[in-house]
């Protein structure tokens, strides 16, 4: 299952290792993180040692080994967002989730990062839940955001 | 073309659709329009178009109705059927939809009178708002590929790369490398039968900034076109383009734009009958921000660690798999076209003396109207700041202005009046940077925007050198310490000392400039860092570690009744009190959130 959809992705690039990060941020994308057989994989069909694979999967950060929660909260750290406030909303959410910076919780509904400017700094502070953005956010906000996407 | 048959329509209605007004339901306002538009039977008249951003962000989502450059601004859904009635149908225009500036009583009615605009001279920006990114013929209906036609047909590589340097063109990226002397280098540097590369570099690493992106997605052809230009200057076949991975929007507008320019010979072999060969490639990053640095922007489109090496040999040398390569900025390339059209004397009357053309900021912050902005090289900080950005909400007192991202540093604001370009911003211990302006006011505790800047360097430190990698961890501990009451009276020395061993010997400009918010913020506000480190208080109230929050308890029972609201949210159990009778702070449970006293709506919780 796994070896097919690498395979269709490898398809898609020039086999060779300047592929590689471009093969990385579709699997990414395809299981939401990088499984250890998927980065075996690669490895194989690209020809280049997975220790390499590996080392590329933890240098970059759009990487990630663990699986990510099926709503993942983006919180934006730029500079804009911080100097209006993002720091006590970060907390606000581990809080609220029960998770720090760079978890997933337990049952896979969430998932908290930090990200750097998404372009809308003119709704500082801004939170990304998926696809959505919330602005202008502040830590007693946190809650009526996070209520949308709870089960 | 299909542009022969296109109908003839009475207005076209512009709705803003980028990133931030999209998150303001730009879409949900184009629906409205359109479904309201054939309601009322003008589908034949009234043409609904989505253009990229149009850089007053903060008053999203946009509309502008042209002919005639009517703004209307803050636009809800239920706002439509009247508009469309009222304006597109009858003709008069709608006031209440109009922007008002926040002191004055009438709104203004045509988008070049409003002051934001007013000051701002477009070049990189020149079709911001005017088109449909996904149109090659808008593109084109505005002089798009004049310049590429004019490049290709009556000029020798030679005289592409005169014109260039004789406008003064500097790089938009940070370094501020004068562009055509650039150019010329990759094009006298050997090949041995090699080909040359171009690259554009738009992995947009500072924290704080924009413009590229708005840049790629708002008109994507004016950077193709600058490349095409580019590679003919300097005799490359090939092109990439390395978008910022978080850009993923630019990365689809960009594939578009590129099989579109292929469809019309603009790219791919013998270009418009020239017998030049050129095509792009699309990178995307992964999210690293040495990545943006010239040297690890390379091994990571090669496949490799985005590790930066030593510079000489520079790029224009060895460059993508050693061969020489041309890397500029995504701003830097959207302005060659212009250049090339409107000639380097044109270009070169605007600027001051080292510093010639326009540069775009994107004002984020304490500033009322946030946005991208590109004013000329000269311009005040003033002008930017109180006429452009029409000043600091809440009647706050502006502090200092941020630029150059995590290189760059704080500019206090007794330099208001510095006109800005490459050198007076050197000067003053910050630089320009990409273009990120970030405006702080009385409630910005610079000690921790210093450590926000070194917490993010450190961060992004690729690990590579020790400087870098354990100064940068030595300095952001001893902020840390500062902010948190900790601080010691040596520690600003240290911090001193360690700042200037690392700017001399880090191996790439990430951890040589890294310092720099640091030394600034230092330079200019000593007395902050002095009273966290004796007397434990952060004068902003920023740093929470250091404050007490307790309930005025005569404001909470007299005014605000004893509302409970702070109880309920306070997730340490750390407020005592019941509805109706006066709340208190319990000192030994307070975590310091301050949540109690952001929900207060009567002042009773006070900070100190
Ligand atoms: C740590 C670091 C980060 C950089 N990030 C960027 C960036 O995000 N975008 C960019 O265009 N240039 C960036 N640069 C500058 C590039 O190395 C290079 O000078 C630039 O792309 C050249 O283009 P220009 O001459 O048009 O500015 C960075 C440099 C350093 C040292
Ligand atoms: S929210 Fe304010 S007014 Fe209400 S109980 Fe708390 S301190 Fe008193
Ligand atoms: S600062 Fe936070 S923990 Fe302390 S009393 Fe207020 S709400 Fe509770
Ligand atoms: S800094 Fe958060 S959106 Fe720009």
């Amino acid at each position: 299952m796994t070896q097919e959809i690498i395979t269709e992705i490898i398809g898609k690039y020039e086999p060779d290792q300047s592929s590689l990060i471009a093969v990385l941020q579709d699997v990414q994308e395809h299981f939401g993180y990088l499984p250890k057989d998927a980065l075996t994989d690669v490895s194989k069909e690209l020809d280049v040692p997975l220790s390499r694979v590996l080392s590329l999967a933890t240098f970059y950060s759009a990487f990630s080994l663990q699986p990510k929660g099926k709503h993942p909260v983006h919180v934006c750290m730029g500079t804009a967002c911080h100097v209006r406030g993002a720091q006590p909303v970060l907390e606000a959410f581990e809080r609220e989730l029960g998770i720090k910076d760079g978890e997933t919780s337990e049952d896979l509904e969430f998932s908290l990062d930090t990200v750097r400017c998404v372009g809308c700094c003119g709704l500082a502070p801004v939170v990304m839940v998926g696809e959505d953005v919330h602005g202008k956010i502040s830590q007693s906000k946190v809650s009526r955001v996070t209520k949308k996407y709870k089960k | 073309m299909e542009k022969a048959n296109e109908k003839a329509y009475r207005l076209h209605l512009m709705v803003c659709a980028g990133t931030a007004c999209v998150s303001n339901n730009s879409f949900g306002i184009k629906d409205a329009l359109e479904k309201e538009i054939n309601k009322q039977g003008l589908e034949d008249e009234v043409l609904v178009v989505t253009t990229g951003c149009n850089g007053f962000c903060e008053r999203g989502p946009l509309l502008v109705v042209q002919p005639g450059n009517v703004f209307y601004q803050q636009l809800e859904e239920k706002d439509i059927p009247h508009l469309v009635e009222e304006h597109f149908l009858k003709g008069r225009p709608v006031k209440k939809l109009m922007y008002k500036p926040p002191k004055e009583k009438s709104p203004i009615p045509i988008l070049s009178d409003i002051n934001f605009f007013k000051k701002q001279v477009l070049i990189a920006l020149r079709n911001r708002g005017l088109i449909d990114p996904e149109k090659i013929d808008e593109y084109i209906a505005r002089d798009g590929y004049s310049a590429l036609a004019k490049a290709l047909t009556e000029m020798e590589p030679k005289q592409i790369i005169n014109e260039v340097k004789d406008s003064g063109l500097r790089g938009r990226g940070g370094g501020g490398f004068p562009t055509g002397l650039k150019w010329e280098f990759v094009s006298k540097s050997s090949t041995n039968g090699q080909e040359r590369y171009i690259v554009c570099n738009g992995d947009e690493g500072d924290p704080g900034a924009f413009m590229d992106r708005s840049i790629l997605e708002a008109d994507p052809h004016a950077v193709i076109e600058g490349m095409i230009i580019g590679a003919k200057a300097i005799g490359a076949s090939k092109g990439f383009v390395y978008v910022r991975n978080e850009y993923p929007l630019a990365v689809s507008r960009l594939i578009k734009a590129l099989e579109q320019a292929r469809g019309y010979g603009l790219l791919g072999k013998d270009i418009l009958g020239s017998g030049f060969d050129f095509d792009i490639k699309i990178v995307r990053g992964a999210g690293a921000f040495v990545c943006g640095e010239e040297t690890a922007l390379m091994a990571s489109i090669e496949g490799r660690l985005g590790e930066p090496r030593p510079r000489p040999p520079y790029p224009a040398e060895k460059g993508l798999w050693d061969n020489p390569t041309c890397i500029n900025n995504v701003e830097t390339w959207a302005n060659v076209p212009v250049i090339i059209n409107r000639s380097a004397d044109w270009y070169s009357n605007i600027g001051t003396k080292t510093s010639k053309g326009t540069k775009v900021f994107s004002l984020v912050g304490k500033i009322n109207n946030t946005g991208l902005v590109e004013v000329p090289m000269g311009i005040t900080l003033r002008e930017i700041i109180e006429d452009i950005g029409g000043g600091i909400p809440d009647g706050k007192k502006f502090k200092a202005v941020q630029t150059g991202g995590p290189s760059g540093g704080c500019i206090p604001a007794k330099n208001i009046d510095l006109p800005i370009d490459y050198e007076s911003l050197t000067e003053v211990g910050s630089m320009m940077g990409s273009g990120g302006m970030v405006v702080m006011d009385e409630d910005t505790c610079m000690v921790d925007v210093a450590k926000y800047f070194i917490s993010f360097t450190q961060n992004e430190s690729c690990g590579k050198c020790t400087p870098c990698r354990e100064g940068t961890k030595a300095m952001y501990e001893i902020l840390d310490r500062i902010t948190k009451g900790e601080g010691k009276e040596e520690d600003i020395d240290l911090l001193e000392d360690l700042a200037k061993s690392i700017k001399d010997s880090a191996l790439c400009g990430l951890g040589n400039t890294a310092p720099n918010p640091v030394l600034t913020t230092l330079k200019y506000f000593k007395d902050e860092y002095e009273i966290h480190i004796k007397e434990k208080k952060c004068p902003a109230h920023v740093c929470r570690e250091l404050n007490t929050y307790t309930i005025d308890e005569k404001t909470c029972l007299d005014v605000g009744h004893g509302c409970d609201l702070c109880r309920k949210n306070c997730s340490a159990n750390a407020i005592s009190g019941e509805t109706k009778t006066a709340h208190q702070v319990i000192q030994e449970k307070c975590i310091k959130c301050g949540v109690c006293y952001d929900v207060c709506r009567f002042d009773a919780v006070k900070v100190k």
